[in-house]
């Protein structure tokens, strides 16, 4: 019942952007293998030129999702349109760029060459090559290393030539499989940086991230997913505000008060019965106080929560995760 | 246009190969001692002629016999390396991930296939021509000795090497490296031993052991192509005295230059139709 609470609240909201056809348009996207489905049936819409956070726990179908609009999974079933072009079209894969999570590249080649190589599949000239490399090179820190071989590369490199062959060909729309799962801090503010870059310059980003401070810094909307379907979507500042919570101390708590709470209201956190919270529009916050006092309880504290994306992604993932 | 691309840059990881870089060595080593195998026979004869102990047959005989033992190491070597170097072409790059950047760019996934097939037949022609030419150059220089139909055989044993190679291409889109390497590499050892169930079948003159040999060979026709290989190589002299294990006095049909190229088209589709579904 709790679970229901986001879907409901969170209502799809067309983002500010949203004057052209969407960058991604995925209506009940459904993959099921043998017979255990892995995305039950998945709906969403990216706009050009934002930022998507893309948000579940794991085993939620994230990188499944990804895939499939990559070319990389065929969809059991759904309608899927990618820069306005069905699944598969080359044109439009021609503006798309994709770093995806469990990556490797051909170690023997050196970073010019593997540039030059994925530069290459994108049908980039020899002379646009021969421009652009040095480029995207500088984009992502790694100017100094164009003739090393990727073997020698530590992981953290290896991401960010991960990142360089995913904008070599100036895309419109980029996949980031959990691009800084291997960076230190630096290494992840750069990135951080990067898709700021990317957006300003109009490039559409489907992040896909654990790191949900990341997500909460860069992304303009997110999504998140669970169970194989969305479980909440829409601005990132929506979804921090949507809900009121307020922390609760007080003593004399009664059960039958918090059973009174907990039918007007949605009670949390109330293992202990001194210390809880409440989930209350602000308009309704005085009668919660009402309700307190008249039932004899001495109300020491309440104070409104400033909730984290990280709040929000656990409230999520774990309400569903007990039904 | 973009499996030319492909095919170039398997061809250039192929050179980068231990694998391939052991045959190599191996393949020098081969001609090194073949050349040396080769004068000094030349040398032996031409002392016993001198001597006045001429032997029985004429040095064509041997120098042909040679050649022959040459042309079957080239074939045995191209198999091995069409075999272990496309062993994991596909399943290997799905295993670890390379792939996962490739497939998502504007490339159709048959590109990917025949783009990779043809790196590997390239260097595979090139391997066999070069090892082939040695062969032949050697007999020519020491022993004045040349092969009916040389190109003609060089270019057969290519095609051993091409059908060795689309069937393991296409076993790499269904097993791992490991098992793709062991069937195809039991199936190679079976079309060995099938030509030459065939060939006791026919010095016996057994019609079973005839069929089983011909049943082997439409499986896998890659020792049906080197029995037309040492057939056409062989002079007439040669012929007549009758098929030895490894080689041919009869040739195997044409048909089967024909029947290896529908082999290696079917191959060929049925691989890009298994990958082009394969969720990666």
């Amino acid at each position: 019942m709790a679970g229901q609470i986001y879907p409901r609240i969170y209502k799809i909201t067309r983002g500010v952007k949203a004057l052209s056809s969407p960058a991604i348009y995925v209506e009940n996207l459904r993959k099921v293998y043998g017979n255990k489905v892995a995305i039950e049936s998945l709906s969403l819409e990216v706009q050009q030129g934002e930022v998507f956070g893309f948000l579940g726990p794991n085993g939620a179908g994230k990188t499944t999702t990804i895939k499939m609009l990559n070319g990389l999974i065929t969809p059991t079933a759904g309608k899927v349109s990618v820069l306005g072009k069905k699944l598969g079209d080359l044109g439009a894969r021609k503006q798309i760029g994709f770093l995806p999570e469990h990556f490797r590249f051909h170690e023997w080649l050196k970073a010019y060459e593997f540039l030059d190589f994925h530069g290459s599949l994108y049908g980039m000239s020899k002379s646009e090559r021969k421009k652009r490399i040095p480029e995207v090179l500088k984009l992502v820190g790694l100017e100094h290393r164009a003739d090393s071989r990727l073997r020698t590369f530590s992981k953290g490199m290896l991401q960010r030539i991960g990142i360089a062959q995913a904008i070599i060909a100036n895309p419109k729309l980029v996949f980031l499989d959990e691009p800084t799962s291997a960076l230190d801090p630096i290494g992840r503010r750069d990135v951080r940086d990067l898709i700021v870059f990317l957006r300003d310059n109009g490039v559409t980003v489907f992040l896909n991230s654990h790191l949900l401070s990341e997500v909460e810094r860069v992304c303009d909307r997110i999504a998140i997913i669970k169970e194989g379907k969305v479980a909440a979507i829409g601005p990132v500042d929506e979804l921090l505000h949507a809900e009121h919570i307020v922390d609760v101390r007080a003593t004399n708590v009664t059960p039958s008060l918090l059973e009174a709470i907990s039918h007007r209201f949605r009670l949390m956190d109330h293992s202990n019965n001194s210390y809880f919270s409440v989930s209350v529009p602000e308009q309704e916050v005085p009668a919660l106080v009402e309700m307190l006092v008249a039932s004899g309880a001495n109300l020491y504290e309440l104070k409104p929560r400033q909730r984290s994306l990280e709040d929000i992604f656990v409230d999520i993932v774990q309400v569903s995760g007990d039904r | 246009m973009r499996s030319l691309l492909i095919a170039k840059f398997t061809f250039k990881e192929a050179l980068r190969k231990k694998l391939v870089i052991g045959v190599i060595l191996l393949s020098i080593v081969f001609v090194a001692l073949y050349v040396w195998g080769f004068s000094s026979l030349k040398n032996n004869f031409d002392e016993r002629i001198a001597s006045g102990n001429p032997p029985p047959f004429s040095f064509e005989f041997f120098a042909n016999a040679l050649v022959l033992m040459g042309f079957y190491t080239v074939n045995f070597l191209c198999g091995v390396m069409a075999i272990f170097a496309s062993v994991g072409s596909i399943a290997s790059e799905i295993d670890n991930g390379t792939l996962h950047s490739i497939v998502p760019k504007p490339i159709r996934r048959w590109e990917i296939v025949l783009g990779k097939w043809l790196g590997y037949a390239f260097m595979l022609a090139i391997y066999v021509l070069l090892m082939c030419a040695a062969v032949v150059i050697t007999g020519k220089l020491i022993g004045d000795y040349v092969p009916p139909r040389y190109i003609y055989g060089s270019l057969l044993v290519v095609l051993v090497g091409i059908v060795l190679l689309s069937i393991t291409v296409l076993g790499s889109t269904l097993f791992s490296s490991l098992t793709n390497g062991i069937v195809v590499f039991m199936l190679y050892g079976v079309s060995l031993m099938g030509g030459i169930v065939k060939q006791v079948g026919e010095i016996l003159d057994s019609s079973t052991l005839k069929n089983i040999g011909l049943a082997t060979n439409l499986v896998i026709p890659s020792d049906t192509l080197w029995r037309l290989a040492s057939y056409v190589i062989q002079p007439r002299f040669s012929l007549q005295m009758g098929p030895t294990l490894l080689s041919s006095d009869t040739p195997p049909s044409n048909m089967m230059v024909v029947y290896a190229f529908a082999y290696i088209a079917l191959a060929l589709l049925i691989a890009n139709w298994i990958f082009a579904r394969r969720d990666l």
